[in-house]
């Protein structure tokens, strides 16, 4: 299992990133390797997106209550519970209500919305997270439980600037659209990877007494069944999983049709009817 | 969600003292589903005790067989060497459940707790009896094709919705539990879950405040020949139309002793002792297997969009008794 | 050549969506916020009878409970307050909550209670107790059907040649009727309001397709004017529709904000979506097809009905695609609607071009079969040479490219005609095919776009990413003609205080907006060459604007490129910091000379437990003619969502409602089956590309809806083959195939 890309086996480029990456001198100059290169093009944008994101919060933070705003007159908690956990690395004490699950506690309390609600029901898997290691659903953990324990969420894969390698496959690989659903999948992965790492089995797996070795497509697309991607990128969510795995490229599965292809097919028709 | 106390039990004793002592208060051990329906307000505890800590999550060699801690993760359950080795059916059953997540969050005890997934159960503004006795049953004339076809009754059509009990009940298992007294019994997997009857409401045989500690396994015979089918909607990450828990102890080409249970078909795993009879004794054929799936379905009775889990049980049976039998 | 248009580009925002800083709806941190939770009534109709809020509002943390009782009126009177509901006002019937005693659908909300935190709102929206006088009520269209009627808007579909007449004398006839239920679009993301208010100034940060609809729905709401909102929607996870108009729950949070004078967060939860927002109708059609020996189509007639609300018209023109795509003098194809007693449907990724398309190709399967002619064959002898309603020529049209490329690649002449004939040890193997069609629509967009002195550009459109990848293939134009490298633009979309873009939907956005970011980037060009030839000296003295490209920080001729000049030392010796050009772009009226549409051609393999009834779509092939494909490699994951919408359509998807209560039984994802990892598996995608300068300045087309279109019923073909079973009704679950 190679869960780390080393400096010559990164994800491969397409021609047209190739020359994209020729084309881009800032990259070019600072000598980058080709691994880094779809985590930094991007990341330029990241800068703006994140600026201008910032920029309504800045202003949203200044906000003042209102004078005559309503409170409730009571806003206690009630059964107020105390959890010290670890985020990320970093220790945070929390008093919660001992209704609120851990998905809450990060996107409510933590300021950590990476983590995404998609259904709060363990239905769809947008919400995983590692605890201790271990992918499970943070809308199904009640915060209390996590008192003492280790939490990553998709805001702590990344080593600084260095993304951990499933998030630079997910990028090449087009692993998702709509991108809501794609922290859960990733989380997801990178516990999976880790378990099947272990020798875990999974409803696909033949043999439960051989030891595991590679993981198969079918068998990542099992055990990757519990995240919902409705936007549908699950081929692509596979081969971006699969390259984080085992280092193996998935061929590109389109194409253009060339011009000697058009002309090919309409000489066929031309000569079919006569 | 109705507010709770959260309770950090510090061991068992002190975990069933502390539910027994309260009639609204209920074990919190994965969360998987108790913390949904909480939040649909289908279960309304005041007070959840927290069993994380206990351990109570080994898996060991005991007494010939093998004892897996009530705590012990699924996922753990389902890998670990003992199990894959002597119990496959076991791991099969439970990797045909939910999804890696929820398997890493939910516990052996938790799973056989389970409750159905009937939609009216679930809906608060509909009738159920097991939620509300008394209100009526939404699914009995309503929409039921994953209802049950075997035991249900007038008050509830439900299913368990489980895998891992009908691998632990193929396998005669026996579940361990500790009452707040501090005395332990033993109950056997198959007299675990309740038929509906007229309490609905009663998934099981459990006391309130009783702790399962442990679920034993005892010696197999059906480590080469067992198979777990699981028959859904979609490929993956979703409950059983039907699921069939097969094992075989062969010798030669004849059958010595079968075990044939049914999942998604009933208000508790069902085990088919028509078939497992049809079979002993029988060369391991698919004639064999078709006359014993026609034995188990024998006395199914349909609801009003459900009777296609009779020709698909049939179908089910058949299949997981050939791959068992290494036949397909 | 271009450099980046019709290239492979990651998406620009894939770091910000991977490491989860991409902020969604109910993300933005906003001090003082108070939450939200919606109750939903439990009757199909009637009226409310009592409401206690008492218990709710004494529960801890609770601010304030709104009913109908309290809350204020939200705008001009609603459809959806009057007795019976028709409305007579013409503006807006859509349903504003909270507004009367009146129950239209079952879960609708009947009550908000906001409290300092979402535990406590959701408690205490549980201690809400509502009694009703309910009425009788219809959910079940089946047995609305007779009541049809076709929509009060658009022209009555007139029949083209003598429909009926033609059919009873077609020597080879097929009649069948098909299903399709209810569905809901389960994006991933739950809608979710944020609401802020300042003075009589609103901001909302909203999950929309049109950040322009939700602001003039909310100053209508409030009476305030359209500048004092700004709405705000910079990622949306997953739409698919379902927030094209806007639905109730953005009034409704800024509503409560206003009363308690708090910012207010409304999240629906996933039960809440299912009577939210919209939905794909149910949908019963009879086709009928009439065609001679050799299997030319005689007549066609193509009868659709679904449902709509009691309170307002919704038709998804399911019928509308029959009439194009085919060649046939005789047709009729309307599109009927039947009132029921749930929310109003709405448009659904594909809306009425899949349901219609479902039951037509399926017909032209079944019409193979009752001529003994291959399925691909017949649609090629019935291949519409010119629009068979207009008879206009199309702008471009590949479909015949597509299908014979598709066979090709696909291997369709080893298809063997006959059901159960193929095999794959013991799973039966079926191949099936459908044509695609959509539009290729252009909706009026305007961009702006400020370049910058240091090189780099600043974009801007108030247009939506749902997921198509919108941000990149927006970028990508303008990078393209403002002769940039992609990481000096930065594109932002989805705020009101941009200019005004049209919903993103229909698969329109990139023809729309990015024509507009075209037309400004060449506005700029324009503008730069002006200034330029300010100057005696310059070089382009004489050139027109359409001479010029600008590339790398010049300005040059196209016709001779050493003749240029520097950008930057245009705009410095001009005292220039930005250059800022607003373009809007409008179809062009060349346009109505033409039919102008996008078309395709799919292929699936699907494998059958023949004892278990369980299908696996083994392989899937899309070939697509829609014009010109900017990004391939988001188009790709255009094509690649199609096809795992039309499994979910096919196979899985089902909106469940007991009509004894009208109640919606499968509020969730674990009965409301949508496709999963393991249910898909090969997806490839053939790109036949078109010429085409009538569309648009581009040549785009849009494929979003596209790819989704003839799945379904490739599909339901290919069971057929695999099985001998012809399901008409969807989904085709495994107990369908035993």
């Amino acid at each position: 299992m190679n869960d780390d890309f080393d400096e010559t086996s990164g994800p491969e480029l397409t021609a047209d990133e190739e020359a994209l990456l020729k084309e881009l001198p800032t990259l070019t100059d600072v000598g980058q390797a080709r691994r880094t290169f779809l985590g930094q093009t991007v990341a330029c944008g990241l800068g703006a997106f994140a600026l201008m994101l910032l920029e309504q919060e800045k202003a949203l933070a200044a906000l003042a209550a209102s004078p005559d705003a309503l409170f409730a007159t009571a806003p206690a908690l009630e059964n107020p519970v105390r959890v010290v956990l670890k985020v990320n690395g970093a220790t945070k004490t929390l008093e919660v209500d001992s209704r609120m699950v851990l998905l809450d506690a990060l996107r409510e309390r933590l300021e950590l919305t990476g983590t995404k609600k998609g259904c709060d029901q363990g239905q769809c898997g947008a919400c995983t997270v590692l605890v201790d290691g271990r992918r499970v659903l943070s809308c199904l953990t009640l915060a209390a439980t996590v008192e003492g324990k280790d939490v990553t969420t998709v805001e702590g894969l990344a080593k600084g600037d260095e993304l951990h390698p499933v998030q630079v496959a997910f990028i090449k690989y087009d692993g998702f659209q709509c991108g809501y659903c794609t922290p859960g999948q990733i989380c997801s992965a990178v516990g999976m990877l880790e378990e099947a790492r272990r020798g875990e089995v999974s409803h696909v797996t033949e043999d439960l007494s051989a030891p595991l070795k590679q993981l198969s497509d079918d068998e990542i697309r099992e055990r990757m069944s519990g995240n919902i991607c409705r936007c549908g990128a699950y081929p692509k969510i596979v081969a971006a999983i699969q390259e984080a795995h085992s280092g193996r490229e998935t061929a590109r599965s389109w194409s253009f049709v060339g011009e000697e292809e058009l002309a090919r097919v309409r000489k066929e028709w031309d000569d079919e009817a006569v | 969600m109705r507010p709770f106390k959260y309770v950090r039990a510090s061991d068992p004793n002190a975990a069933t003292r502390a539910v027994a002592a309260n009639p609204n208060a209920k074990f919190l051990a994965g969360g998987t589903n108790i913390l949904d329906l909480m939040k649909e307000n289908v279960e309304r505890p005041n007070e959840l005790v927290d069993l994380t800590r206990l351990g109570l999550n080994e898996i060991k060699a005991a007494g010939g067989g093998v004892s897996i801690g009530a705590l012990a993760k699924n996922t753990d359950t389902a890998n670990h060497p003992l199990i894959r080795k002597s119990y496959p059916l076991l791991t099969q059953a439970i990797v045909a459940g939910a999804s890696g997540q929820l398997r890493n969050m939910a516990t052996n005890g938790g799973n056989l707790l389970q409750r159905t997934r009937c939609q009216y159960f679930y809906d608060t503004a509909m009738p159920c009896n097991k939620r509300e006795p008394g209100s009526g049953c939404g699914a009995l004339e309503g929409l039921n094709r994953i209802h049950a076809v075997f035991g249900w009754s007038d008050k509830c059509v439900a299913t368990y919705p489980g895998d891992m009990a009908n691998a632990l009940y193929a396998l005669e298992a026996v579940v361990r539990v500790k009452g707040a007294n501090g005395r332990e019994r033993t109950i056997p997997v198959g007299e675990f879950h309740r038929l509906p009857g007229d309490t609905p409401e009663k998934d099981n045989n459990l006391a309130h405040g009783e702790l399962i500690t442990a679920i034993e396994l005892p010696k197999s015979n059906f480590a080469r020949n067992s198979y777990y089918l699981k028959v859904r909607d979609r490929a993956s990450y979703a409950f059983a139309l039907v699921a069939v828990a097969a094992a075989l102890e062969l010798d030669g080409g004849t059958i010595k002793q079968a075990r044939v249970v049914l999942g998604g078909v009933a208000h508790k795993p069902w085990r088919s002792a028509e078939a497992e009879a049809a079979l002993s004794g029988k060369p391991a054929s698919e004639e064999s297997f078709r006359r014993a799936a026609e034995a188990a379905l024998k006395d199914a009775k349909p609801l009003a969009h459900n009777a296609y889990k009779i020709e698909l049980g049939k179908r089910a049976v058949v299949r997981a008794l050939m791959r068992a039998s290494g036949l397909a | 050549m271009p450099r980046y248009i019709g290239k492979e580009m990651s998406r620009v925002d894939g770091v910000a969506k991977v490491t989860g800083r991409a902020k969604y709806a109910a993300e933005f941190q906003v001090p003082n916020i108070a939450y939200g939770f919606i109750v939903l009534g439990t009757v199909a109709k009637g009226t409310i009878k009592t409401l206690d809020t008492r218990e709710a509002e004494r529960a801890p943390g609770v601010i304030r409970v709104f009913t109908h009782l309290n809350a204020p009126k939200l705008g001009p009177k609603a459809a959806t307050e009057d007795s019976p509901p028709r409305a007579t006002e013409e503006r807006d019937k859509s349903f504003r909550a909270l507004q009367s005693d009146r129950i239209f659908f079952n879960g609708q909300p009947v009550a908000l209670v906001v409290a300092e935190t979402y535990e406590q709102a959701r408690y205490a929206a549980r201690l809400v107790k509502v009694s009703y006088n309910a009425e009788k009520h219809a959910t079940d269209t089946e047995t609305v059907r007779g009541s049809a009627r076709l929509p009060s808007q658009g022209p009555p579909p007139k029949p083209r040649g003598n429909p009926e007449e033609a059919m009873k004398s077609a020597p080879v006839k097929v009649e069948a009727e098909y299903r399709i239920p209810i569905e809901h679009h389960n994006a991933m993301e739950p809608h979710a309001a944020i609401a802020v208010w300042q003075g009589d100034k609103l901001k909302v940060f909203d999950k929309t397709q049109e950040v322009y609809g939700v602001r003039t729905h909310l100053a209508s709401a409030f009476g305030v004017p359209e500048e004092n909102v700004s709405v705000v929607s910079p990622y949306v996870g997953g739409a698919f529709g379902s927030s094209l108009r806007p639905n109730y729950y953005p009034a409704l949070t800024a509503m409560a904000a206003r009363e308690i004078k708090r910012p207010v967060k409304v999240v629906y939860t996933r039960t809440q979506m299912f009577t939210g927002h919209g939905y794909r109708p149910y949908t019963i059609q009879k086709v009928a097809l009439g065609a001679d020996k050799t299997g030319k189509l005689i007549s066609m007639i193509h009868e659709a009905v679904h449902n709509t609300s009691s309170f307002e018209e919704f038709s998804d023109n399911t019928t509308g695609f029959t009439r194009q795509v085919y060649a046939c003098p005789n047709l009729y194809a309307p599109t009927k609607i039947a009132d029921t007693d749930l929310n109003t449907p709405t448009w659904m990724r594909a809306p009425g071009a899949v349901s219609g398309m479902f039951a037509l190709e399926c017909a032209m399967d079944e019409l193979a079969y009752a001529l003994k002619i291959d399925p691909l064959e017949l649609r090629l002898i019935n291949y519409a040479e010119t629009d068979p309603e207009s008879g206009r020529p199309f702008s471009s049209k590949a479909l015949r490219e597509c299908y014979r490329l598709g066979a090709e690649k696909f291997g369709w002449k080893e298809r063997k005609m006959e059901p159960r004939s193929m095999r794959d040890g013991r799973l039966l193997v079926g191949w099936g095919t459908a044509t695609g069609i959509w539009g290729a629509f252009q909706m009026p967009a305007t961009a702006r776009i400020t370049f910058k002195a240091d090189g780099t550009a600043h974009v801007v459109s108030a247009t939506s990413d749902i997921g198509p990848g919108t941000y990149t293939v927006v970028t990508m134009i303008a990078a393209e003609y403002l002769g940039l490298t992609p990481d000096r633009v930065q594109f932002e979309l989805g705020n009101t205080k941009f200019p005004r873009a049209p919903a993103q939907g229909g698969s329109w956005t990139t023809a729309s907006v990015g024509s507009a970011v075209h037309g400004a980037a060449l506005a700029v060009g324009a503008r730069l060459l002006a200034l330029a030839n300010r100057e005696e000296s310059s070089p382009l003295k004489g050139a027109n604007a359409a001479d010029v490209e600008m590339l790398d920080g010049r300005l040059r001729l196209k016709a001779d490129p050493s003749k240029s000049v520097s950008i930057s030392d245009v705009m410095r010796r001009n005292n220039l910091a930005e250059v800022v050009e607003t373009f809007e772009a409008k179809p062009s009226p060349e346009r109505r000379k033409y039919a102008t549409m996008a078309h395709g051609a799919q292929f699936v393999e699907v494998k059958i437990d023949p004892d278990l009834g369980t299908v696996r779509v083994a392989r899937a092939i899309e070939v697509t003619a829609c014009g010109k494909i900017i990004n391939p490699k988001a188009s790709h994951s255009q094509e690649i969502g199609g096809v795992v919408w039309g499994i979910g359509m096919a196979l899985q998807e089902a909106t469940e409602i007991d009509h004894r209560y009208g109640r919606i039984m499968n509020p969730n994802l674990q009965h409301y089956h949508v496709p999963v990892n393991a249910d898909v598996h090969e997806v490839e995608t053939l790109f036949v590309e078109e010429d085409d300068s009538v569309v648009n300045p581009l040549g785009v087309k849009g494929m979003g809806e596209l790819g989704m279109v003839g799945i379904p019923a490739a599909i339901a073909n290919a069971v057929f083959h695999a099985t001998g079973r012809r399901v008409r009704e969807l989904p085709i679950t495994p107990d369908k195939l035993l």
